[in-house]
């Protein structure tokens, strides 16, 4: 198939296909990110987090709204602002569904998982009666719209460069918060002694509401910056929820590492299989290949040791 | 996941009894209603009376179709109280029955089947999607109701029990490419569309007649309902340089692939290539963003924009209806038709039954609709006319081209499966 072609376009279409795996391995890690702190770090099957994300997207699209009828001039950095409010606003649905709901749960995991799916369908509804059945379109800053031209041929987006700068320092962000911090030195200490931790002194229940919080603001952020390149709807987080699970589980569980080498596995697979098959067909051999290798490796790639 | 299965179990259980019960109930009540009089307008025993008729609206107003069914529904409930306010059907107030397919095919089934048999309704209109339409084509057949069905769709389907107010495929497919071939020149295309019939055979059908005009076809893809990330189609198709991305992606995943295409720097205003869908309405650009689509051409029947008097009067009576912000595609212009046409067919066969509305259909003209003329053929589809629209920034479509002659509907076409 590349007969045709002639050695720069080849290399053209490399450096391409490379690039867009990068960005499908951004979204991921973005997408991902939130469930596995919270499925890692507590072990609570979060199947709201896609609602979560459009939490964030349906923030930013009042944003966005907001700014257009009130602030024109703002325009061009109204979307930072939006991300940050749309980490507050799902961190603090997180807080509040962790207090009201999840808290009474722990011992209950498959419970947990019930509940949160309720929560999603609770979710969707709100959204399809506050927002309407429709999607909705997010008006975004020009300079976030179209593409730097490399060369003739090597055209990067503009809202990829942008994920993967905001992946990248959401991920700093997180190592910092859970390895450097005095909040993730007591989230780790509960996660590998809960009895123990409570007896030293920290307060789980307020570690447990601030890692879910932490979590879902994730989700939100993700949301926000997924108005970019994908649907704000009512039922939109759908889209999103089979990849995230599959990411975490591939990876481990427990191990945020594991979630970004698994992130980087599975967008790097895809996006290539894409670019010599059909969309389908490599969706179809992804699975397989994960169903495969978590057949043999049930643990997923990364496991955490610690005593049970 | 013992304890789940139980509990889903028992949940099952109980509701199948509760709902034996109730259409027990409601049976034995419909039983007791059943109207004696109006014999001569209905001898089969539908629910007519001396000044009512009942009619069916069966849409997804819940779950994912909920989005792209709700403009069917608005239109369906809009010329149901236009036809009252003018009087109704042979003297009778329509009243409409709604139930909600909520986007699962076997409950589209299931609501059929309960117009059908308990409610005794003289016509329904609905559906969506191919899947619940041949969800609830058995049950139509076989106890002999009438179905409206709005949407463009595959073909390759004929029943006695349907009215297909939407274009087939050929009408809608046909006269786009040798609209692109003529006027742009195009000779190659890459064919895209989401994973399922419609698509699929949208794009069999395209690339039958791109080949019978001589033309290329240099790529077909499909991607899975809900995909979202096109970058690496783009990227192929930046290599293969067609003259026409011929896109027939649908529900959430247009939003990421628009949005995409735009970002990777294809700018469809310049059109090289140029992009020409099926599947993109008014509606959908709502979801997508003008800014993101402008410079796309759209074949179908109807855009909002249409310049004629029936759609001028339309327009302002759904915006009067339904609110100012409100878009209306294509479908939704179809739904219309739904109960004009009904209406026209009973008042012809001067009877509600539905045997003899069915042989009163063919040849029942409309010259009020909003995209004009329309006609319907003896095969149950209508004769209508396919339009070019180019997408603009504030989300509408400005029509540049439309056929000369009504398109004859061709569910079957031969050579071309």
């Amino acid at each position: 198939m590349f007969a045709d072609y002639t050695w720069t376009e080849l290399g053209s279409i490399f450096a391409m296909q490379g690039f867009a795996g990068l960005i499908l391995f951004s979204v991921f890690v973005l997408m991902a990110l939130g469930l596995a702190i919270i499925f890692g770090q507590m072990g609570v099957i979060n199947m709201a987090h896609g609602e979560f994300m459009i939490l964030g997207a349906y923030v930013t699209y009042l944003c966005s709204n907001f700014v257009e009828a009130y602030a024109p001039s703002f325009f061009g950095v109204y979307f930072f602002f939006a991300m940050i409010l749309a980490f507050v606003a799902a961190g603090s649905l997180g807080a509040l569904v962790e207090w009201s709901l999840i808290r009474h749960l722990y011992k209950r995991p498959l419970d947990t998982l019930l509940a949160t799916w309720g929560l999603s369908l609770i979710l969707q509804q709100a959204y399809r009666s506050i927002f309407g059945a429709r999607e909705v379109g997010v008006t975004l800053p020009n300079w976030l719209l179209g593409s730097v031209p490399l060369t003739d041929i090597i055209e990067i987006p503009i809202n990829g460069i942008f994920v993967m700068v905001l992946t990248f320092f959401i991920a700093i962000g997180v190592y910092f918060i859970l390895f450097r911090s005095r909040m993730g030195m007591q989230t780790r200490a509960v996660v590998q002694n809960r009895v123990m931790a409570g007896a030293v002194g920290i307060n789980t229940e307020k570690v447990d509401r601030h890692t879910f919080a932490l979590g879902c603001g994730i989700a939100g952020i993700a949301g926000s910056a997924f108005t970019m390149i994908g649907s704000t709807g009512p039922t939109a987080g759908q889209l999103y929820i089979v990849d995230t699970f599959l990411i975490v589980v591939f990876g481990g569980a427990a191990s945020l590492l594991g979630t970004i080498a698994s992130s980087f596995a599975i967008s790097q697979a895809q996006s290539t299989m894409e670019f010599f098959l059909s969309g389908s067909m490599a969706k179809v051999l992804t699975l397989l290949t994960v169903v495969g290798i978590l057949m043999l490796r049930p643990q997923g790639l990364f496991s955490l040791k610690i005593r049970r | 996941m013992r304890r789940l299965k139980n509990l889903i179990e028992n949940r099952l259980s109980r509701r199948a009894v509760l709902a034996g019960t109730v259409s027990a109930a409601t049976l034995a009540m419909a039983g007791a209603l059943t109207p004696s009089f109006a014999q001569d307008v209905n001898t089969t025993g539908l629910a007519v009376t001396e000044d009512t008729v009942k009619v069916g609206i069966l849409h997804s107003v819940t779950g994912t179709m909920a989005i792209s069914e709700t403009g069917s529904v608005q239109a369906e409930k809009l010329a149901i109280e236009q036809i009252n306010a003018m009087g109704g059907v042979l003297g009778r107030k329509i009243e409409y029955i709604q139930e909600d397919g909520a986007s699962d095919w076997p409950t589209f089934a299931e609501k059929a089947k309960k117009l059908l048999v308990n409610d005794k309704v003289a016509a329904v209109f609905g559906c969506w999607t191919s899947a619940s339409r041949k969800a609830v084509l058995p049950v139509f057949e076989q106890y002999n109701g009438m179905l409206y069905y709005p949407t463009f769709y595959e073909g390759l389907e004929q029943s006695p029990n349907v009215i297909y107010t939407g274009q087939e495929a050929t009408q809608q497919i046909i006269a786009g490419i040798d609209w692109v071939a003529r006027e742009k020149g195009a000779k190659s295309f890459y064919l895209l569309g989401s994973d399922y019939i419609w698509p699929r055979t949208s794009n069999k059908i395209a690339r039958k007649h791109i080949e019978k005009l001589g033309h290329k076809v240099v790529g077909e893809e499909y991607y899975p309902l809900g995909h979202t990330q096109f970058n690496s189609v783009i990227n192929k198709i930046k290599l293969k340089k067609p003259d026409v991305i011929y896109a027939i992606v649908v529900g959430g995943s247009n939003v990421a692939f628009y949005k995409q295409l735009k970002a990777a720097g294809i700018d469809m205003t310049k059109e090289k290539p140029l992009l020409l869908t099926i599947s993109v309405t008014e509606d959908e650009i709502r979801g997508i963003g003008g800014e993101n689509i402008e410079g796309a051409y759209a074949a179908m029947k109807y855009f909002q924009s249409l310049d004629n008097d029936n759609n001028q009067a339309f327009v302002k009576a759904f915006k009067e209806r339904w609110g100012d912000d409100i878009v209306i595609g294509d479908v939704t212009q179809a739904a219309y038709l739904g109960p004009w046409l009904w209406k026209a067919a009973v008042e012809k066969a001067g009877s509600f039954d539905i045997d003899k509305v069915r042989l009163a259909s063919p040849g029942i003209e409309l010259t009020t609709a909003p995209e004009g003329y329309v006609r319907i053929h003896e095969n149950h589809h209508l004769w209508s006319k396919t339009r070019i629209g180019l997408a603009k920034t504030d989300g509408q479509y400005e029509m540049i081209y439309e056929t000369a002659d009504l398109m004859e509907p061709d569910p079957f076409p031969e050579g071309y499966q």
